[in-house]
């Protein structure tokens, strides 16, 4: 029974607790926490029950309010969608056992709006995930973004002004988007995902189909913060308390990228966007040109955050590269890549969190030798996600390098090959300029005038700082998680990401 | 050609990872230095027994493997101990061992800072070059290349000054484009023949592929291995790379590191494209061509060098494309002669690195100029040191002999008389910048090692027993570990094609 109803229970869960937490927690606070791990632990076990599900018997759908499709709306778990809500809702959860202690520290007045709005988002982000209706996509679209405006808004004083740009710019991506389906709509009749797959082949040239399909495809790049529309993106992970940059960075764009996919390759076919509009090539293009630009940028930056904010541009574009050249293997790598990065990227941000926590800042220029004295272990987790940043093996992030390589060989498409490898490199220097500050660089050689030095200047043996366990452990885990996948990735492969590839690519 | 016969054996995974299981164990006990390098010591020889027992079956065709797990779909992460590797294993195991204690006395000696990064990262080197010399398949090859790239950094700048820092980021800046390269000609590879595993004789087989490909393809994985293995114009971070402590260079930059290059190279050579493909499309030309400007010009920029560990670094950017060269020539006596150089200038260039450690540990002197009548003050360390310098200019009896006899037999089997001439030259120049520290160190005299005596027995005994070691692999090849006949196996198998 409760199989069929997987696909509907897990945004909702997340709905409830947005509900119950002002509602009880203005009665009694210390009910916050169990409510928002309740929610995200539940929304955690019908994710990974759901995928068990859907890889031995096939799609889960339901039909809300017993409406039959395409007249009503529908939730369908199948292995793209099933994959998504995992990453989703395993990564939200360490990131939220991790945010307690910032949370409390940062933003210790807001605490019950904070985690409301938090549970908003992940609702919003899990319905876009698991809806089969493109206008239910954009209802949640947009509790996903507006809850997302608030969690970067709670931040340091410039933050609003960074959130309100991400709303401008993330509210034409949404019109955008809507336009794009009320096209599709005025042809088909239909909003029906499956439905729209079956009646758009026959009408793929009126210009009204192309229309609408390239205004969703804009719409989505603005929110996928696809290169040269992430204007919005460094300042909101930035100035974003680092609660919300951890919980956003890892999954938010990854979301978009999936409502791409989904788009491009199930609601229309893939040889629609490669073949007949030739959209693929401005995808690959404008991607490769991301990775070059974000890894660019990354290397300029003097504020952790704002490096990892620019790396994540650059991070983007591999999986819209994977997309663009429509092979399995780079599609393999593109989906991989939403995984890994998600891991690699919410361990890096967990980072600076405990940086922020512990030190009082994340300013790489002021690093020095003392944090691996003592910040031992987040050190040793930033070490292993940006080995994995830089591709080295057996770490996650050089498979999905791999499969994009050969599916770039396999199309002959060297110059995207060329840019793969090369951002490799370019990831290397822009972590070992910080890896080297932290192990190498010895204190008295940096500016000790600053606050946060003081009391490292008061006893010359430096103590262990480290953060507490509920900190730590979540980073730890990223960290191992992300040499698992790197090892066992071809598990991943063969029993999941092998059925997410559609027909016809 | 007889059959190699494939058994299935966990062997292989243990000399791989014993190494690696005692990392956590050196960490672990920071506090307690003798414990912490008994761990190493006994890791070395644990790694070092495991590898010998192998011996017997590599000797009879015999072949152990090890499948450890599907790495990406249609590849496994694999081990294979074909006598290759095993040959590999051995010297780079057994010259561990050495080192070990070598390096106690060494980082003891200078007092070190750091001195469990130092060994932790060493265990993990180890372990990535045993990987290294028993991948079953490029891919597996990639993985340890990479991991041995990244451990041998924190070695590199071990002593954190401004030049080891830089030389670090000069390190990684050549190995990591390598590694890049060597990934997309892996890459490449796979999506021609949809394999990547090693094959005696080439892996390319009966497949059609164009030559521009074929070179463009041999190209990229040149500039993968080709940087380990420190071939011009690609050699520079080697000497760079000397800001290292002595017992690195003496094992990493000699032995492990860039002899995993140039085992590289002839698997490239020998079991990716195989003589005939590199005949048939002019790579072995190449080859030739970069190994014998590598030679004469390393050679040359010794003399230039007063330090004398960098002066013994481009020695061995000269020596290591001596074996490059013996891969080129694509004769069964010329990869024999490249394939034993490996063994044969391991033993000694290992020697003249843990000479020179021993004389800076002592008397704090790195220049050649400051080195007038160190021999009197440490008689058994410049013995060793003349033995090593004879067995690189080639002459016998010590074994630097043997592997450059069977090299210019090679030349002459191939036809190629400048090779042999180039290999003539070299011998000469090794004697023209060696010798003459020799001969500072004996018979001339200053007053900078007035009260000196040896270095501590741990680095002297060490260096006594490797130089001992070239002196009687250049009398008896055979002799312990049927050296010859493991190299002469190897060559009759790439150029037969055991299949």
């Amino acid at each position: 029974m409760i199989e069929q109803n997987l696909p509907v229970l897990i945004p909702v869960s997340f709905l409830f607790a947005a509900l119950l937490i002002p509602l009880i927690g203005n009665w009694k606070q210390s009910s916050t926490y169990p409510l928002v791990f309740g929610a995200v632990g539940f929304a955690f076990f019908l994710s990974i029950y759901g995928l068990s599900r859907v890889l031995t018997d096939g799609a889960i759908h339901y039909q809300l309010g017993g409406w039959i499709p395409p007249i009503g709306i529908e939730y369908v778990l199948d292995p793209l969608s099933s994959f998504m809500v995992v990453v989703i809702t395993g990564v939200a959860l360490l990131v939220l056992v991790h945010s307690k202690s910032v949370v409390e520290l940062e933003l210790p007045e807001k605490l019950i709006p904070y985690y409301s709005i938090a549970m908003l988002f992940l609702a919003g982000l899990c319905g876009m995930v698991v809806t089969g209706d493109l206008f239910n996509l954009y209802v949640f679209l947009e509790i996903s973004s507006l809850s997302g405006y608030a969690l970067i808004a709670v931040g340091e004083k410039r933050s609003s002004v960074a959130a309100f740009r991400y709303l401008l710019l993330g509210t034409i991506g949404a019109s955008f988007y809507l336009l794009g389906l009320g096209f599709l709509y005025i042809v088909t009749g239909s909003l029906n995902l499956a439905d729209l797959a079956k009646i758009l082949p026959h009408i793929y040239l009126e210009p009204t189909v192309i229309v609408g399909f390239v205004l969703m495809v804009g719409g989505v790049s603005i929110k996928m913060a696809l290169f040269p529309l992430h204007g919005w993106l460094p300042d909101a992970y930035t100035l974003a308390p680092s609660a919300s940059s951890a919980l956003i960075a890892p999954i938010g764009t990854k979301v978009a990228a999936y409502v791409m996919i989904r788009i491009v390759l199930f609601v229309f076919e893939p040889n629609y966007f490669r073949d007949t509009l030739h959209v693929a090539d401005i995808i690959t293009w404008v991607s490769a040109a991301g990775i070059l630009f974000g890894s660019i940028m990354a290397m300029a930056q003097d504020e952790l955050k704002r490096m990892l904010a620019y790396s994540s541009v650059a991070q983007i574009g591999y999986i819209g590269l994977g997309l663009g050249m429509a092979n399995p293997l780079a599609l393999t790598g593109a989906v991989l890549h939403v995984l890994n990065h998600a891991f690699m990227k919410a361990c890096l941000f967990l980072v600076a969190g405990n940086l922020r926590t512990k030190v009082g800042h994340s300013t790489i220029s002021e690093f020095d030798d003392s944090l691996r004295k003592t910040m031992p272990w987040t050190m040793a987790a930033f070490s292993i996600a940006a080995l994995s940043m830089i591709g080295i093996p057996p770490t996650a992030g050089f498979f999905s390098k791999w499969y994009l390589i050969l599916g770039g060989i396999e199309n002959s498409e060297w110059i995207f090959v060329a840019v793969i490898l090369s951002s490799s490199l370019l990831n290397a220097v822009y972590f070992f300029r910080v890896l080297e500050k932290v192990y190498l660089r010895s204190k008295d050689t940096v500016d000790v005038h600053h606050a946060h030095n003081d009391h490292v200047k008061e006893n010359q043996a430096v103590k262990r700082n480290e953060v507490g366990f509920s900190m730590l452990a979540p980073t730890i885990i990223f960290a191992i998680g992300i040499v698992l996948l790197g090892i066992f990735n071809a598990v991943l492969v063969n029993e999941v990401i092998n059925l997410i590839i559609p027909a016809g690519i | 050609m007889n059959v190699a016969e494939v058994y299935s054996s966990s062997i292989p995974f243990y000399a791989v990872f014993v190494s690696l299981i005692a990392v956590p164990l050196i960490l672990l006990s920071s506090r307690f230095p003798n414990l912490r390098e008994f761990w190493t010591i006994a890791a070395s020889f644990l790694k070092f027994a495991l590898v010998f027992t192998l011996l017997p079956d590599a000797l009879h065709d015999r072949v152990a493997e090890c499948r450890i797990l599907e790495i990406t779909p249609g590849i496994d992460l694999a081990l294979k101990t074909d006598a290759f590797g095993v040959f590999f294993a051995l010297i780079a195991s057994g010259l561990w061992i050495f080192t070990s204690f070598y390096s106690i006395g060494y980082v003891r000696g200078l007092n070190e800072q750091k001195q469990t990064r130092y060994f932790a990262s060493f265990a993990i080197c180890l372990s990535a070059t045993m990987g290294i010399a028993f991948s079953a398949n490029l891919i597996t090859f990639i993985v340890f290349y990479e991991i041995l790239t990244v451990a041998t950094y924190p070695l590199v700048i071990h002593k954190e000054t401004p030049v080891a820092i830089s030389a670090g980021r000069k390190y990684l800046l050549y190995t990591l484009s390598a590694g890049v390269l060597l990934i997309a000609a892996a890459g490449w590879t796979y999506s021609l023949i949809g394999t990547l595993d090693f094959q005696p004789g080439g892996m390319f087989g009966e497949s059609a592929i164009s030559g521009e490909a074929m070179k463009g393809l041999f190209l990229l994985f040149l500039g993968g291995v080709g940087v380990k293995a420190s071939i011009m114009p690609i050699h520079s971070w080697l000497p760079t790379a000397m800001a290292a402590p002595t017992p690195v260079s003496a094992l990493l930059h000699a032995v492990a590191v860039v002899k995993s290059g140039v085992f590289g190279v002839f698997r490239v050579v020998g079991f990716v494209f195989g003589p005939d493909v590199m005949a048939a499309h002019g790579l072995d030309i190449i080859l030739l061509i970069l190994s014998g400007i590598t030679i004469i010009m390393a050679s040359l920029l010794a003399f230039n060098e007063d330090n004398l560990k960098r002066r013994l670094a481009y020695s061995t950017v000269g020596h290591l494309s001596y074996i490059v060269m013996g891969a080129a020539l694509l004769s069964a006596n010329s990869f024999t002669g490249g394939i034993l150089h490996i063994a044969t200038h391991a033993t000694m260039k290992i020697t003249l690195f843990f000479c020179a450690g021993a004389i800076y540990v002592n008397v704090h002197k790195e220049n050649i100029s400051d080195l007038d009548g160190v021999g009197k003050a440490m008689p058994w360390t410049m013995g060793a040191f003349t033995v090593g310098a004879i067995g690189l200019a080639g002459i016998p009896p010590v074994d630097g002999f043997i592997s450059k006899w069977y090299l210019g037999a090679g030349a002459l089997e191939s036809g190629e008389i400048i090779a042999l001439m180039i290999l003539v030259i070299s011998g000469l120049l090794n004697a023209g910048y060696l010798f003459p520290i020799v001969h500072r160190a004996f018979f001339r005299s200053s007053k900078n090692f007035d009260g000196h005596g040896e270095a501590h027995p741990f680095m002297v005994v060490p260096l006594i027993v490797t130089a001992m070691a070239s002196l009687l692999f250049g009398l008896a090849p055979n002799l312990f570990f049927q050296f010859y006949d493991l190299a002469v196996k190897i060559s009759q198998s790439v150029i037969g094609g055991v299949h």
